[in-house]
């Protein structure tokens, strides 16, 4: 059982407010569940707090089928409806349903719309960040090294706990929502310096040094360890956001990776031995030219026709460096008269992209720059789509499965130029 | 009525999740499954390429598998399977993560880890399983033919 602090059974107790003691509640059964001794303070949670398609609302209709009834039936998974205060911790909104301005092109219902702008009202008036992106850390959130956080997102939780060695396990709407309130959240799991060991090693043996190529050893990395914390050493160079970002963001996926050590680059791992807490353990699995062309072949194994329809980029949210490419590749082209190219970031990175004419340079091509969402989260893809191209290991794994449609792997220029000739003619070099 | 051979074939015993008591007939795999992404919160089916279940419910199932992977939707998605009646009826699973204590602790659903011995070398899909979440057991019959 929890162990509960003084002030932790006070908040139990209802002396925060009504709410705050549904908050409780609902930690320590998770808690519990998880076999936590005790909770952790934090000041920084990421989630999805209250905000619901219209289906869920209509599900509480007995208790009002508002952000109150969504809030505390739903984020909270409490037996009562409790008036909602402003949040406690510093709380962000990862992404959401649809953009704020585009939701039309993509086939989004006026009342959705206004479901949305809604919910986005709420949230504010709640003290809640509108962050609304998968990368909160390109948008104004950096945790620091060795700072407790309750985060979402798969893609964000691997970022923080691997690229930046802040602390957070891979928390779901329930608990973030929860931990909002009571700034708390169970000391399990990545918050413990054992727990961040590494479990088996993964060595390199083909070079690994473009964000495409760290896209697929993600990929093959999450497939072979599983949720398990790989230790990576050998020929992967040229570290940088991006390429993290991609890289975490496939092993999340094919794996469930919260967490991974690359020796010589990721802050918690300067030695082999002190990634792993002593000798190297588990087992050994190796990357080279074969498991490359296997975990390619496997990216692109959705793919039949050549007749591309859709591309997509952003998965996780383009940064600005991204952005900037996509529009030097594309400036003076057109996209394809038969395909279409939406490009997936957050508010804050697409301001400064309108700062930099990146977003009438692709506009001007015929390509929307969309932020708040993406094809996977919003089930919202151009009308008609049989064949994706996507530039993201993570985006290709889920969206063809959950969409019905074909989809292909590829680089960001094989992906643009599958956009401009609406013909996929990507190959693995 | 389900007709019962009168002895169980094995008692699991394990760690309690989740407490409580239900019982149905099991849905096995040996794959992790996704949630976000991975099921159809509308039906409980599992929708994942590649996924030996792919095309299966596991809605009013006891589900037997090894662990959550990928989306931290986990909890959300199955939470919401709940909501639409399409969650399984109890859990049973090897490798604790936050997305299986979370999803089971708001699903509410009977469920039990760390077993003594692996409930997948043990548990059939279509035998009957009842989980006690208090007790921490887990007891297997073989169905009885018609």
């Amino acid at each position: 059982m929890v162990k509960l602090t003084d002030a932790e059974q006070a908040m139990l107790d209802g002396q925060a407010g009504a709410a705050t003691s549904k908050a409780m509640e609902l930690l320590i059964r998770y808690a519990d569940a998880l076999g936590a001794e005790r909770f952790v303070e934090t000041n920084n949670v990421a989630g999805v707090p209250g905000s619901a398609p219209q289906w869920v609302k209509d599900h509480y209709a007995a208790d009002g089928g508002d952000y109150r009834a969504v809030f505390s039936r739903f984020d909270l998974d409490s037996d009562e409806v409790v008036d909602v205060p402003r949040m406690n911790a510093f709380s962000c909104h990862l992404q959401g349903g649809m953009d704020p301005a585009l939701w039309q092109e993509q086939g989004m219902s006026a009342d959705a719309h206004a479901n949305f702008v809604s919910d986005e009202a709420e949230v504010a008036a709640h003290g809640i960040q509108i962050l609304k992106t998968c990368t909160p850390y390109l948008a104004g959130n950096v945790p620091v090294m060795g700072e407790h956080c309750a985060w979402m997102e798969s893609s964000a939780v691997v970022f923080a706990n691997s690229v930046i060695g802040a602390r957070t396990n891979c928390e779901g709407r329930e608990s973030t929502s929860a931990a909002m309130l009571a700034k708390r959240i169970p000391d399990w799991g990545f918050h413990r310096d054992d727990f961040r060991k590494g479990q088996h090693r993964v060595s390199v043996e083909m070079p690994v040094d473009s964000i495409f190529e760290w896209g697929m050893l993600g990929y093959f990395v999450g497939d072979v360890v599983q949720d398990t914390i790989p230790v990576i050493t050998g020929d992967i160079s040229n570290p940088s956001l991006i390429r993290h970002k991609h890289f975490g963001a496939a092993a999340a996926s094919s794996g469930g990776v919260e967490m991974y050590h690359m020796v010589g680059i990721t802050p918690e791992a300067p030695s082999v031995e002190h990634a792993f807490g002593g000798a190297a353990r588990g087992e050994h699995f190796v990357y080279d030219a074969a498991a490359r062309r296997r975990i390619y072949e496997t990216l692109n194994s959705v793919g039949q026709s050549e007749d591309v329809d859709y591309v997509m980029l952003g998965c996780p949210h383009y940064s600005i460096e991204q952005i900037a490419q996509a529009a030097a590749l594309i400036e003076g082209r057109k996209v394809h008269e038969n395909c279409a190219l939406w490009i997936f970031t957050s508010r804050a990175v697409k301001a400064t992209a309108d700062a930099n004419g990146y977003t009438r340079i692709l506009r001007d091509a015929g390509a929307y720059l969309m932020t708040d969402t993406c094809s996977a989260i919003s089930q919202a893809v151009p009308k008609g789509t049989k064949v994706a191209a996507l530039d993201s290991a993570k985006q290709v794994h889920y969206l063809p499965a959950m969409m019905g449609i074909e989809g292909w792997y590829g680089t960001t220029a094989e992906c643009i130029d599958a956009a401009c000739t609406g013909k996929w003619k990507g190959k693995l070099a | 009525m389900t007709q019962l051979l009168e002895k169980p074939r094995i008692v699991l015993r394990g760690r309690k999740v989740v407490g409580g008591v239900a019982e149905g007939e099991a849905l096995v795999t040996r794959q992790t499954i996704s949630g976000w992404g991975g099921v159809n919160l509308m039906n409980g089916t599992v929708i994942e390429t590649r996924h030996e279940l792919k095309g299966q419910s596991f809605a009013g199932k006891v589900l037997v598998f090894p662990g959550a992977k990928g989306s931290s939707g986990w909890s959300g998605i199955f939470h919401m399977a709940k909501l639409r009646g399409m969650a399984p009826v109890a859990m049973v699973f090897n490798i604790m993560t936050t997305k299986a204590a979370l999803g089971a602790v708001v699903m509410r659903t009977p469920a039990v880890t760390d077993c003594d011995q692996d409930p997948l070398d043990h548990i059939r899909t279509g035998d009957w399983v009842r989980v006690d979440g208090d007790a921490g057991t887990i007891t297997i019959w073989d169905r009885k033919p018609d």
